[in-house]
């Protein structure tokens, strides 16, 4: 298992969850778990996936991701779930 | 399962509040580079750092990508220069062809400073400690990334008092050779009491006789993340104050942590230390001296800074070393002025002296730090700065430091722009009554008795 949390930041708008879905898709890129807020008015998501088997470099898909944030106006990042482990978790 | 609220606290912290990896510094070992032949000598020094660092920098950009957290510097300390040059330099000139090698090196690898161009001299200087002192000036004049530091005293020897003299003289005179950058030399060279061998951070970084071959050291940051976490707790309890710098500084170090584990497993070199500095940049919402105003001061420098500043160092140790496996170099507030744009504004509005920058020393680390006097500074002056800022970190068995800008031509009231993470800085007065006949003595002041602690 190879966790990524990918979040979401942004004005909140249709087919951005659909779009980010089909990427991972595409790329065997399996999502565990998906929450969603809206926080000092922004709307976040964050989903938690599994690149396990993941079609491309962690590289490149973090990258792709990055692309389509770009292309939707809003901002997608993914990262490695283990800076999210030690910051918070003993 | 991570919780959303935490990730949104983490990715805030690293968009809004500045929370990044200050460096990740290899130390690289040079010992085996020793030659009685200057040519072969720096030939050597130069295979070993390439063969060594060559990936260092894209492994850190790696890392950055991977995790989403800026690693604002990557870095290379090496051995004490004049223990690796002693045997191939017979005059100043020959240690200044190492320098010149080391920042072709670092150039060639990427890396914006190399560390190292050193010598530890606490006790006594051999000639070739001297021989490097004397090429410092030339040294820093006539490259762009190598940094020097000098070691001239320890809690266990006491200080060298000669050397103490000298390091006035040599900062006097790379203020003179690097007059036209406003003596930006002495931006890349510090005077230590007690250096540690394993300090990531420049200018001050070299790699200690009692390291391995290569090592991975981390500098973690984020003042900007201490402060906007008492933004929460106004007018709340020292108890609540404190517990929260506590929390934050260990959610700041394992991000190091993290970052060091892992940059040592790609390169297959040894993890050190992390240094749980807390190193203010110029850029807005990054600086010490707003955390300390955020605890209750109206501007720092103001009467109650020193126990602010205390309690600030203490805690962010205390969460610190939880959270790493390793802590080690300096590890404590910066207090640099031109760095530190909280620090710029008390000096310019008359609120923080070098006299308060000094006793805030006593209980944080490094020094006076980043600070320009006036260019007609005497060397006996600067070498008075020096002498006290070392007695502090010997009686205190603390790292002290010293990087002090003369800058010539220029006075009280003037501004001096080095650029970059070095900032600005207002030029500060320095008491004018001489020491001179104080630091003509020469010799050594004895290392201090080591019980009756008052």
């Amino acid at each position: 298992m190879k966790k990524i949390i990918v979040t979401v930041l942004g004005p909140d708008r249709v087919g951005i969850i659909a779009r980010v879905c089909t990427l991972l898709s595409d790329r065997n890129v399996n999502i565990l778990d998906i929450s969603q807020t809206i926080l000092s008015g922004y709307f976040h998501m964050a989903m938690v996936v599994d690149a396990a088997n993941c079609t491309v470099s962690l590289d490149q898909l973090l990258d792709e991701l990055d692309a389509l944030g770009k292309e939707l106006g809003t901002r997608i990042q993914g990262q490695s779930e283990e800076i999210f482990q030690m910051m918070h978790r003993i | 399962m991570i919780d959303i609220v935490e990730v949104i606290e983490t990715n805030e912290m690293i968009r809004s509040e500045n929370l990044d990896v200050r460096t990740i510094t290899m130390g690289i070992n040079l010992l085996d580079c020793c030659d009685r032949d200057l040519d072969r000598c720096c030939d050597r020094i130069y295979k070993t750092i390439m063969a060594t660092a060559n990936r260092l920098v894209a492994t850190g950009r790696e890392i950055e990508h991977k995790y989403g957290i800026p690693i604002v510097n990557k870095r290379i300390s090496v051995t004490p220069i004049a223990l690796v040059g002693g045997t191939a330099c017979r005059t100043s000139a020959d240690f200044v062809r190492i320098a010149e090698t080391l920042d072709r090196a670092a150039k060639e690898l990427g890396v914006n400073f190399i560390g190292g161009y050193s010598a530890i001299v606490s006790k006594g200087m051999t000639g070739a400690d001297e021989l490097l002192m004397r090429s410092i000036p030339e040294a820093l004049a006539k490259t762009e990334r190598v940094c020097a530091s000098v070691n001239v005293g320890s809690t266990r020897t006491g200080l060298n008092m000669d050397a103490v003299r000298l390091m006035g003289e040599i900062i006097r005179e790379t203020a003179e050779k690097t007059a036209d950058r406003d003596g930006l030399g002495c931006a890349k060279l510090v005077v230590f009491c007690n250096a540690p061998d394993d300090n990531p951070f420049m200018a001050g970084a070299f790699h200690g006789v009692t390291e391995a071959d290569a090592v991975i050291n981390v500098g973690v940051s984020g003042p900007g993340v201490v402060k906007a976490a008492l933004e929460k707790v106004r007018g709340e309890s020292f108890e609540v104050l404190c517990e929260t710098i506590k929390r934050t500084a260990f959610k700041v170090t394992r991000v190091g942590q993290l970052v060091a584990k892992d940059a040592a497993d790609q390169l297959g070199v040894p993890f050190g230390i992390v240094d749980l500095s807390l190193a203010p940049t110029p850029a807005i919402g990054d600086s010490v001296a707003e955390i300390l105003e955020e605890i209750g001061l109206e501007s720092v420098g103001a009467p109650g800074t020193t126990a602010a500043l205390a309690l600030l160092n203490d805690q962010v140790k205390k969460g610190g070393v939880m959270a790493s496996s390793y802590v080690g170099g300096l590890s404590g507030a910066f207090i640099p002025v031109s760095e530190d744009q909280g620090m710029i504004d008390a000096v310019e509005r008359g609120a923080l002296t070098l006299e308060k920058l000094e006793a805030m020393t006593c209980v944080c680390s490094v020094g006076l730090d980043m600070i320009a006097i006036p260019g007609d500074t005497s060397p006996a002056t600067i070498s008075g700065i020096i002498a006290d800022e070392a007695a502090i970190g010997m009686i205190n068995q603390k790292t002290t430091a010293v990087r002090v800008i003369p800058v010539i031509g220029k006075t009280v009231g003037d501004t001096v722009e080095f650029g970059g993470l070095l900032g600005h800085a207002p030029i500060m007065p320095v008491n004018r009554f001489s020491c001179e006949a104080f630091i003509a003595r020469g010799g050594r002041i004895p290392a201090p008795i080591h019980s009756f602690k008052n």
